[in-house]
C-alpha cells in the first residue's frame, strides 16, 4: 500500500475550539417560540397494577397544556403503544401495569420545567402491588413471577431476525453454542474447575442526559432534534410507532454530550413526538440525572463456568451466562448473542457449551454499554483463567499464550479468526508491566502484586452505513453521514479518509450532522464500527468522485488513467505535479461553470452467516475482531482493604490507526471508566428500589483516580478490508481491565474476588477467610 | 413571584426578571443563553455547570440566583480577549483534552481559577483542586497535560 498523507497522522479534532468555547450545539440549546417542557410521574412500584388515575386537578393548573397517560396512548388510533429495538415490549407511558420502580406512567407538558414538575404533585395513581422478581438466577426459573405475559419480535434488525415469540417464561432469548463434546471433556479431565462471577447493574452517566425536542414544521412534517446515537432507527422507530411514512419524520443529531450505548435506539422520542403532535407545539424532554438511572443501565451479570484441563492444557469449557435485562428487552437479545459466542474466551478449546440468556425482571431496562456485555463475560474466563493457571503453577501469561488463537485458526463458533492480535497484544502488555521482572516490594501493612488479562468482541454484523460524499468545485468536500459525533472523534477520522482518498487537505472536509433528510441509513453509532463501517463507505464513496475527476483530468492532460495522482488539492501525473490540474480546473474542465459538484455515493454492507440456532455456529459471524489486554500493578491496603492501582497499561489491537493519539485516548478513557466499574461502581436496589440513583450516592471515577502510571500501547494489525487497514477501537479499552485488576489483587493477597466490584470491604473479608486470626477485628457482611 | 436581579455576568450588568427559586445556571441558560454552562447532576456533584464566582469555581446548579446579585460571574462565554481563545482554552485543544467536550467549559474556567490561586500546582494538587468536576469519556490525563502546558504558557 502507498504510504498515506492524513491517514495515520494524529491531526487535531475538527470540533475542539467550539468545544473549549462551549460553542457546539446540544438539544439543550435549541430555542424556540413557544417551547413547552415535559415532566413525568413515574412509578414507586417494581410491579403493580394501574386502578386509576386522576389528574383533574393537574390539568386545571396554569401553565399546564397536556396531560397524558398511558391508557389513552393505547386509544389513539394509529399510535402503536409499544416500541423497542428487539422486542415490542416497551409502553411509551405504562398502560394497566408498572414494571420497574421508575417505570413513566403519566406526562405533563407545561411552559416550564418547574410548573410541570409541579403539576405531578396534583396527579393520584392508584396502584395494586403485585408480585415482583429481582434476582436474575430467580427470574431465569420456571414458575417465578413472570414480568411479561408474552413477547412479540420487532422485526426491524437483520441481526435479530432470529428472535422468536413467546411467553409463559422471563427468558426472552436464549443463544446455544455447542462445539465437540464436553461431557467426554469432563469425564476425562484431570482436573475440574467451577467458579462463578458476577457484574452488577452500572450507570452510563453521560454528562449529557437524555434530551429529546420535537416540533411539526408548517408542513405538519415531525422534526425531531435528539441526543441519540442511532438517528436512522429512531425514524424507523417514529414512523412505526405514530404510523407516518418515513419522509414524514425529520431526525436530526447534534453533537452528543456522551452516550456510551445509552443513547441507542428509541428513549424519549416516541413520547416526546406525540406530546408534540398532541399539543401543536414544540416540546422538549431533558431528563433529570434521577431520571436517567431509571432509563437505562448496563446489564448486571452472573456467569458460570466449569472448565475440565487435562495435561496442563484446557480441553472443554461450559458457560452459562445469565444477563439481568430489566423490564425491558432494549437490545439486551443482541447483547446476549454477541457476547454470548464469545464466552469461552479467544482461546483454542476443542469442547465448548456455551448458554446465554436474556432474563427479564422488575429492575430498570439494561442495554448497550461501551463493550456490549462482553465486559462480563472477560470478567468470568480472566479471573478463571488466572484461577487455573496458579493452581496448575502455569504462568498465567504462558498458560493463556499456549491457547491463545492464531490467524487463521477457529473460534468456537467455527469462525476463522484473522487480523488477531491477540498474542501480540499480551506480549506488549506482559512486557510493559515487565512481567519477568522482579516481584515488586511489600511492606508490613501494604502489599503488591500484578495482574494481566487478554480478550476479544467482534463487531456487530451484518451492518449497514450509507454514506454520500459531494465535492464542490473549490475543492471543498462535504460528507453527509447518519455516524453521530459524541466525543469518539468519528468527524476527525471521517475527514482523515476522504482527505486521504480526495486528494484535498483535511481542513477542506467538513462533516454535515446526522439529518435522516439529508445523510444516508447507518446501524447505529456503537460497538467500535464506524470507523470500519462508515470509514468504508466515505472511503468507497469518494472513489466515485476521484473516478469522475480522473476521467476529466486524462482527457485534458492527455494522461492514461492509470497514472493520475491526486494529492494536496491537484491531479496530476505521478511524478510531475507541477503540470497538473487543480479541483477547479477539473470542476471548469468538466461543467464550464463554478459553484458545480460532483457526487459519490456507497452503502457498505458486511454479510455474516447467521449463527446455527442449535449450534451457535457459523463461517463468518462477525466481520472482525478487536483483541484487547491489559497489565495492572496494585497495592493493596491490609489494614483498610483499599486497593491503589500503581500503573495500568490498556492494549488494543486497532488495525491501522487512522489518528493515533485519538486511539489512544479511546484505550484510556475507556479504562477509566472500566476503573470505575472495577472498584466501586453498582447500582444497588432493596426490594427493587434504588438506593443509591444521584450522583451524590453513586461515585464514577474523578481525577483523582487515575492509575500514577498509566499507559496505552497500539497493536496495529492491519485489517485487509479496512478502511486503510482500520478496525474500530471505542470499546477495546473496556474490555480487561477489570480481571487484570482482580489477578493483580490475588497476586498481591491471595484472596481471589469473584463479584465486582472490588470493594475494601470484600477484600478484607476475603482476608480473614483466608487468614482467621484471633482478635481480628469483625468484618462486617 | 417574579423580581427584579440585578447580576453582573462577564463583565456586563445584566437585568433578569427571575423567581425566587431559580438557580443561577437557570438564570444563566434560560435568560442570558450561555450554553456553555450545563447541567450534569442538578446536585452539584459534577462540575458541568461551574462557573467562576469572584474567581472562584462554584455549582451554579447549587446556588440561588438571587444570593449572587453584583458579583463577578464569569462563563466560558466571558473568556478570552478579542475573539482569541484564553491560554487555558489553547492548552485544552493542544493537549486534547476533550472528547465529547460536555464537562469542558467547566473544566477550563476550574483550571483557570487554579492557576491563578496556585500559578504551579503539582500534579497531586492540581488533581485535588480537579476532583469535582467529572469527565465520563476519561480525558483526565490529557486534562493533567493541559495543566501542565497552561502553566508554563503562563511562566
Ligand atoms: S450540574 Fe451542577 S454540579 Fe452537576
Ligand atoms: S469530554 Fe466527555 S465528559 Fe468530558
Amino acid at each position: 500500500m502507498s504510504k498515506t498523507k492524513i491517514v495515520g497522522q494524529s491531526v487535531h479534532r475538527k470540533d475542539a475550539a467550539r468545544k473549549v468555547t462551549g460553542r457546539i450545539l446540544h438539544v439543550g440549546n435549541i430555542e424556540m417560540p413557544g417551547l413547552l417542557q415535559v415532566a413525568v410521574l413515574r412509578s414507586p412500584y417494581p410491579h403493580a397494577r394501574i386502578i386509576g388515575i386522576q389528574k383533574s386537578r393537574a390539568e386545571a393548573m396554569e401553565g399546564v397544556v397536556l396531560v397524558l397517560t398511558g391508557a389513552e396512548i393505547a386509544a389513539m388510533p394509529d399510535v402503536d403503544p409499544y416500541f423497542g429495538p428487539a422486542f415490542k415490549d416497551q409502553p411509551i407511558l405504562a398502560i394497566d401495569r408498572v414494571l420497574h420502580v421508575g417505570d413513566p406512567v403519566v406526562a405533563v407538558v407545561a411552559v416550564d420545567r418547574r410548573r410541570a414538575e409541579d403539576a405531578l404533585e396534583l396527579i393520584e395513581v392508584d396502584y395494586e402491588p403485585l408480585p415482583v422478581v429481582l434476582d436474575v438466577l430467580e427470574a431465569a426459573k420456571s414458575g417465578s413471577p413472570l414480568v411479561h405475559q408474552e413477547f412479540k419480535p420487532a422485526g426491524v434488525f437483520a441481526d435479530l431476525d432470529h428472535m422468536e415469540a413467546g411467553e409463559k417464561s422471563n427468558v426472552c432469548y436464549h443463544f446455544k453454542l455447542r462445539t465437540g463434546d464436553v461431557e467426554a471433556a469432563f469425564r476425562e479431565a484431570d482436573r475440574i474447575f467451577e467458579d462463578t462471577f458476577t457484574s452488577p447493574p452500572a450507570q452510563h452517566m453521560p454528562m449529557e442526559p437524555h434530551v429529546t425536542l420535537v416540533y411539526l414544521d408548517e408542513d405538519e412534517k415531525v422534526n425531531v432534534w435528539t441526543a441519540t446515537q442511532s438517528p436512522s432507527f429512531v425514524r424507523t422507530q417514529l414512523s412505526t410507532t405514530l404510523g407516518l411514512p418515513m419522509n414524514r419524520i425529520r431526525v436530526r443529531v447534534p453533537y452528543l454530550g456522551g452516550g456510551y450505548g445509552a443513547k441507542l435506539y428509541g428513549k424519549l422520542e416516541p413520547l416526546v413526538a406525540l406530546l408534540a403532535l398532541e399539543t401543536r407545539r414544540p416540546v422538549r424532554y431533558a431528563l433529570s440525572r434521577e431520571e436517567e438511572f431509571q432509563t437505562i443501565t448496563k446489564h448486571g451479570a452472573v456467569a458460570r463456568l466449569k472448565t475440565a484441563v487435562k495435561d496442563g492444557v484446557i480441553t472443554g469449557r461450559r458457560c452459562e451466562v445469565f444477563f439481568d435485562t430489566g423490564a425491558y428487552a432494549d437490545i439486551g437479545p443482541r447483547i446476549v448473542h454477541k457476547s454470548g459466542y464469545t464466552s469461552a474466551g479467544p482461546y483454542r478449546i476443542p469442547n465448548v457449551r456455551i448458554d446465554s440468556f436474556c432474563v427479564y425482571t422488575n429492575k430498570p431496562p439494561a442495554g448497550a454499554f461501551r463493550g456490549f456485555g462482553v465486559p462480563q463475560v472477560i470478567w468470568a474466563y480472566e479471573s478463571q483463567m488466572d484461577i487455573i493457571s496458579r493452581e496448575l503453577d502455569i504462568d498465567p501469561v504462558q498458560f493463556r499464550m499456549h491457547h491463545a488463537l492464531e490467524e487463521g485458526e477457529p473460534f468456537a463458533t467455527g469462525t476463522p479468526v484473522h487480523s488477531f492480535g491477540l498474542k501480540e497484544s499480551l506480549e506488549q502488555a506482559a512486557e510493559a508491566i515487565e512481567w519477568s521482572g522482579p516481584r515488586p516490594q511489600n511492606n508490613a501493612t501494604k502489599v503488591r502484586g500484578k495482574g494481566i488479562a487478554s480478550g476479544v468482541k467482534a463487531v456487530l454484523t451484518p451492518s449497514i452505513s450509507g454514506a454520500v460524499v459531494m465535492m464542490n468545485s473549490d475543492g471543498s468536500v462535504n460528507v453527509l453521514s447518519s455516524t453521530v459525533e459524541m466525543g469518539q472523534g468519528s468527524d476527525t477520522v471521517l475527514a482523515q479518509i476522504a482527505a486521504e482518498e480526495l486528494g484535498v487537505c483535511f481542513d477542506q472536509v467538513h462533516l454535515v450532522q446526522p439529518d435522516t433528510d439529508v445523510t444516508p441509513y447507518d446501524t447505529i453509532t456503537a460497538g467500535s464500527r464506524s470507523t470500519y463501517h462508515m470509514g468504508n463507505a466515505v472511503r468507497m464513496a469518494s472513489m466515485k468522485i476521484k473516478a469522475q475527476l480522473f476521467g476529466v483530468a486524462a482527457r485534458a492532460l492527455e494522461a492514461n488513467l492509470e497514472d493520475l495522482v491526486a494529492r494536496d488539492g491537484r491531479i496530476f501525473v505521478s511524478g510531475s505535479q507541477e503540470s497538473g490540474m487543480s479541483m477547479r480546473d477539473v470542476f471548469l474542465a468538466k461543467f464550464g461553470s463554478l459553484g458545480t459538484t460532483i457526487i459519490g455515493e456507497a452503502i457498505f454492507e458486511p454479510r455474516a452467516i447467521p449463527t446455527d440456532p442449535e449450534t451457535g455456529r457459523s463461517e463468518k459471524c462477525t466481520e472482525y475482531w478487536f483483541p484487547s489486554a491489559s497489565a495492572a500493578e496494585v497495592e493493596v491496603d491490609l489494614e483498610t482493604g483499599q486497593v491503589k492501582v500503581v500503573k495500568f497499561l490498556s492494549v488494543g489491537d486497532t488495525g491501522t490507526a487512522i489518528n493515533p493519539r485519538h486511539c489512544h485516548q479511546q484505550l484510556l478513557g475507556a479504562a477509566i471508566t472500566q476503573l470505575g466499574m472495577t472498584l466501586f461502581e453498582e447500582m444497588v436496589f432493596e426490594e427493587g428500589q434504588l438506593l443509591n440513583g444521584s450522583l451524590l450516592d453513586y461515585q464514577i471515577p474523578s481525577v483523582k483516580d487515575l492509575p500514577e502510571h498509566f499507559e496505552s500501547i497500539l497493536v496495529e494489525v492491519p485489517h485487509e478490508t479496512g478502511p486503510f487497514g482500520a478496525k474500530g477501537v471505542g470499546e477495546t479499552g473496556t474490555l480487561t481491565v477489570s480481571p487484570a485488576i482482580a489477578n493483580a489483587i490475588e497476586d498481591a493477597t491471595g484472596v481471589r474476588i469473584r463479584d465486582l466490584p472490588i470493594t475494601p470491604e470484600k477484600i478484607l473479608r476475603g482476608l480473614a477467610e483466608k487468614d482467621p486470626k484471633p482478635g481480628r477485628a469483625e468484618v462486617p457482611q | 413571584m417574579k423580581q427584579e436581579v440585578l447580576l453582573r455576568v462577564n463583565g456586563r450588568d445584566e437585568k433578569l426578571f427571575l423567581e425566587d427559586a431559580d438557580t443561577l445556571l437557570e438564570a444563566l441558560r434560560d435568560h442570558l443563553q450561555l450554553w456553555s454552562v450545563r447541567e450534569g447532576c442538578g446536585v452539584g456533584a459534577c462540575g458541568t455547570c461551574t462557573v467562576l464566582l469572584d474567581g472562584r469555581p462554584v455549582s451554579a446548579c447549587f446556588i440561588l440566583a438571587s444570593r449572587v446579585k453584583g458579583r463577578e460571574i464569569t462563563t466560558v462565554e466571558g473568556l478570552g480577549k478579542e475573539g482569541a481563545l484564553h491560554p487555558v482554552q489553547e492548552a485544552f485543544i493542544e493537549q486534547r483534552a476533550l472528547q465529547c467536550g460536555y464537562c469542558t467549559p467547566g473544566f477550563v474556567l476550574t483550571v483557570k481559577a487554579l492557576l491563578e490561586e496556585n500559578p504551579s500546582p503539582t500534579r497531586a494538587a492540581a488533581a485535588e483542586y480537579l476532583e469535582g468536576n467529572l469527565c465520563r469519556c476519561g480525558c483526565y490525563p490529557d486534562i493533567l497535560r493541559a495543566v501542565e502546558a497552561a502553566k508554563e504558557a503562563k511562566d
